[in-house]
């Protein structure tokens, strides 16, 4: 017990004031283990908001013999009540009974060592009665571990967490990224989820989104609310409405933790590079705010290989953007290839392609099939000019069916069939 | 217990097979199917959280001392318990590969999820067909026999015609026939040898050298033509190579545009899922389908390789 102790001890040692007392209990079932199991049944029954303890005078005689015979318990106390610790559970009825069981073990542990008396433990009844002040100073082991890799030891008798999972966070999630689950678990609901969860309900962000939220960012919680305010008001200051502000904070939530000053940068970064009025950058961020929140070397490395590899002018690349911003932060290898096949195989010039620029944003699968099966049928006709054009943009958005009915004018049947052909 | 998701993976454990899109890694493949199975088991309605009686202490208002405390019993449900908390139900599947096709490859490929995989052991012991469509050009050849190769000769084609294409591929086959013969490990003079030859047992058992036990031109245009093949044992190189060897043969160079696998033991074309059928939905259908076929067509333990004829042969232990 005492291994499986230590070897979990790596994360949040400081959980609970309980784990000094559950210490305890692990290292006396060292001493004494057949009563242990026993006992342990019955003190689980009563949970730790359970001020009301009836248990008898025999529980309390047995616990001043056990205090006496472990050392080690007796040392941990000692140290462990001296440690700071972060209470979750705020009844203060355990707050107040937690301190006396260290002033008897410190008396305790100057009675002489007894020798292990199993016959005198066995002789007291569990049904003897108990004077009621020694039936509130018993106190009950918590049965929760005091360190584990998981939430879900915790989520019952934790506030906060409860509250969490209830609101739709994923705790599963979250647990797995370092040191978060014990971030959240030393939080309180009432003096700090809840203020930030009405400062978001004030900015304008849907409730059931709260959830999302907090699992793709759990460090809004800890970020101080003159900060969260300061940086949505300096996203109203950039002339950006309340509700974009909101679905902007809803959808990257991650700008709530980052300070002005480097929004600020990142908002200038854009404007300048692309060289676009001030409406249309704040157009290209409501529409993908991630933009705020990732490193700008990938966007740079994109607008080199638009303008060098790819061909693209600078109005092309202007528009481009404003109409898909998500080739900025778009994978380059994918980028090239589907340009590749759509500039040599399928022979559309640079100026269709950047008219409708949602061809770049596409599988690259897609788009081969589509063509090749077009290219069967006869009808890869992708010239403005001709008759029977087939325009770049709803040879990629539409869905199967509605290619194959519409553009294609064959049954989705025959598409398959073609599709195992290739 | 069995939940929802568990019944539904109950009835995805099985063999199926997927049309492989050239250009893409097997293990892409596989590793999409997977995914999109793990969506669909996790999609189930999960079950309602249990409930446990807890004492809760109700508000008082005025200051009481501790043991005074009014507690009243109420049913909470057990969050610990709940989705959020716990992870998804099924957060990895085992999906099996058949015989492997390499990345510029198409055509039928087998999975198996779950107990499927003992099935595909027997699968890859069995002595089992597959059909490929080799698409060739004349004129080129190339250090990797594929077209996008670097090309290392160039050559004249113009002298071919079918009938010496037809010619070559007879010898191909018959040099392929003998060694079929050698393989079999029988005296080709016993009565053993006749009544195996009848049956068409003859045959390579487990790990030999590519054979290829049928070979034809579906298609000749030069400086395009198209192979239909049907083989034991191959690599998507070797069969490239082959294409290589016949331009060789015709005193040319040949590279191989495409490998297309039409069949692989009893599971053909028609059976394959293409990209838009990969949901998990279309994935049980396909193993039911595939199930109650095989119930239906006769079983035997070694399916006999030598007929071209589309006799559909099962190994026994897929009807589990």
């Amino acid at each position: 017990m005492a291994s499986y102790c230590t070897q979990l001890c790596l994360q949040g040692r400081n959980l609970l004031r309980s784990k000094a007392v559950a210490r305890t209990w692990q290292y006396n079932t060292q001493v004494r283990h057949c009563i242990t199991r026993g006992s342990s049944k019955i003190l689980n029954d009563c949970s730790i908001n359970n001020g009301n303890h009836t248990t008898t005078q025999t529980r309390q005689r047995w616990k001043q013999q056990m205090f006496c015979y472990s050392d080690l318990a007796t040392k941990h106390l000692a140290t462990e009540a001296l440690e700071n610790k972060n209470v979750e559970e705020t009844s203060t009825a355990d707050v107040g009974a937690y301190e006396s069981p260290l002033l008897p073990i410190r008396d305790a542990v100057s009675v002489p060592d007894m020798p292990l008396d199993l016959d005198a433990a066995a002789e007291v009844s569990a049904l003897e009665l108990i004077s009621e002040e020694e039936a509130v100073s018993i106190r009950v082991p918590s049965d929760i571990p005091p360190a584990s890799i998981s939430l879900k030891d915790y989520v019952d008798k934790s506030e906060t967490l409860s509250k969490l999972v209830q609101l739709g966070v994923d705790l599963w999630k979250l647990e797995q990224r370092p040191n978060v689950g014990s971030m959240l678990l030393k939080l309180d609901f009432n003096t700090d989820v809840a203020p930030r969860l009405l400062f978001l309900k004030d900015i304008g962000v849907d409730e059931a989104r709260f959830g999302h939220i907090i699992t793709q960012n759990p460090f809004v919680l800890t970020e101080s609310l003159e900060n969260l305010h300061s940086r949505v008001n300096f996203l109203k200051s950039q002339k950006f409405s309340p509700e974009i502000v909101a679905s902007m904070v809803s959808r990257a939530p991650y700008i709530l933790n980052f300070t002005v000053q480097r929004l600020d940068n990142r908002m200038g970064f854009y404007q300048q590079q692309l060289k676009l009025s001030a409406s249309n950058t704040r157009h290209i961020l409501a529409r993908l705010p991630r933009l705020l929140c990732g490193s700008l070397e990938p966007v740079k490395e994109n607008l080199k290989v638009c303008e060098m590899e790819l061909g693209f002018k600078e109005n092309e690349i202007q528009h481009i953007v404003i109409t898909v911003p998500k080739v900025l932060i778009a994978n380059k290898r994918k980028l090239t290839q589907i340009f590749d096949f759509v500039h040599n195989t399928m022979k559309v010039p640079h100026d269709l392609i950047a008219k409708f620029p949602q061809v770049l944003n596409c599988r690259f699968m897609r788009i081969r099939e589509r063509h090749q099966f077009l290219e069967y049928l006869g009808k890869a006709q992708y010239n403005p000019d001709l008759p029977n054009y087939i325009s770049l943009e709803r040879l990629v958005i539409m869905p199967n069916d509605i290619f194959c009915t519409e553009l294609a004018l064959a049954k989705s049947a025959d598409f398959s069939l073609f599709q195992k052909t290739l | 217990m069995a939940t929802p998701a568990i019944r539904m993976f109950r009835k995805i454990e099985g063999l199926f097979c997927v049309y492989k899109p050239a250009g893409i890694h097997w293990k892409l493949v596989r590793g999409s199917i997977e995914t999109s199975l793990l969506k669909g088991l996790n999609a189930t309605p999960s079950q309602p959280l249990p409930t446990e009686v807890r004492f809760l202490a109700l508000p008082v208002s005025e200051a009481e001392a501790p043991k005074g405390l009014i507690l009243s019993a109420a049913s909470v449900p057990v969050l610990s318990k709940h989705p959020l908390v716990t992870g998804p139900e099924f957060q990895n599947l085992k999906v099996g590969v058949g015989h492997r096709l390499d990345a510029s490859s198409s055509g039928v490929l087998v999975l198996a999820v779950g107990n499927g995989n003992k099935a595909l052991n027997n699968f890859d012991n069995a002595r089992v067909t597959r059909d490929y469509t080799l698409e060739g050009e004349f004129g080129t050849a190339t250090d990797d026999f594929s077209h996008t190769g670097r090309i290392v000769e160039r050559s004249t084609y113009g002298h071919i015609t079918k009938d010496k294409l037809e010619r070559v591929l007879a010898m191909l086959q018959g040099a392929n026939q003998k060694a079929l013969l050698l393989y079999s490990n029988v005296d080709m003079r016993s009565q053993e040898a006749y009544e195996m030859a009848v049956q068409g047992l003859l045959g390579p058992d487990g790990k030999s050298l590519p054979i290829l036990t049928g070979l034809r031109c579906i298609h000749f245009e030069p400086p395009n033509f198209t192979l239909e093949v049907q083989c034991i044992n191959e690599t998507q190189k070797y069969l490239r190579k082959v294409v290589h060897e016949i331009g060789l043969e015709l005193r040319s160079t040949a590279v191989c545009r495409g490998v297309r696998r039409t069949r692989d033991g009893p599971f053909t074309l028609q059976d394959a899922l293409t990209r838009d059928h990969w949901a998990a939905s279309d994935v049980i259908q396909a193993i039911g389908k595939k199930r109650s076929s095989k119930k239906k067509s006769k079983t035997q333990t070694k399916d006999s390789p030598l007929q071209p004829s589309e006799e559909s042969t099962t190994v026994n232990q897929i009807n589990q």
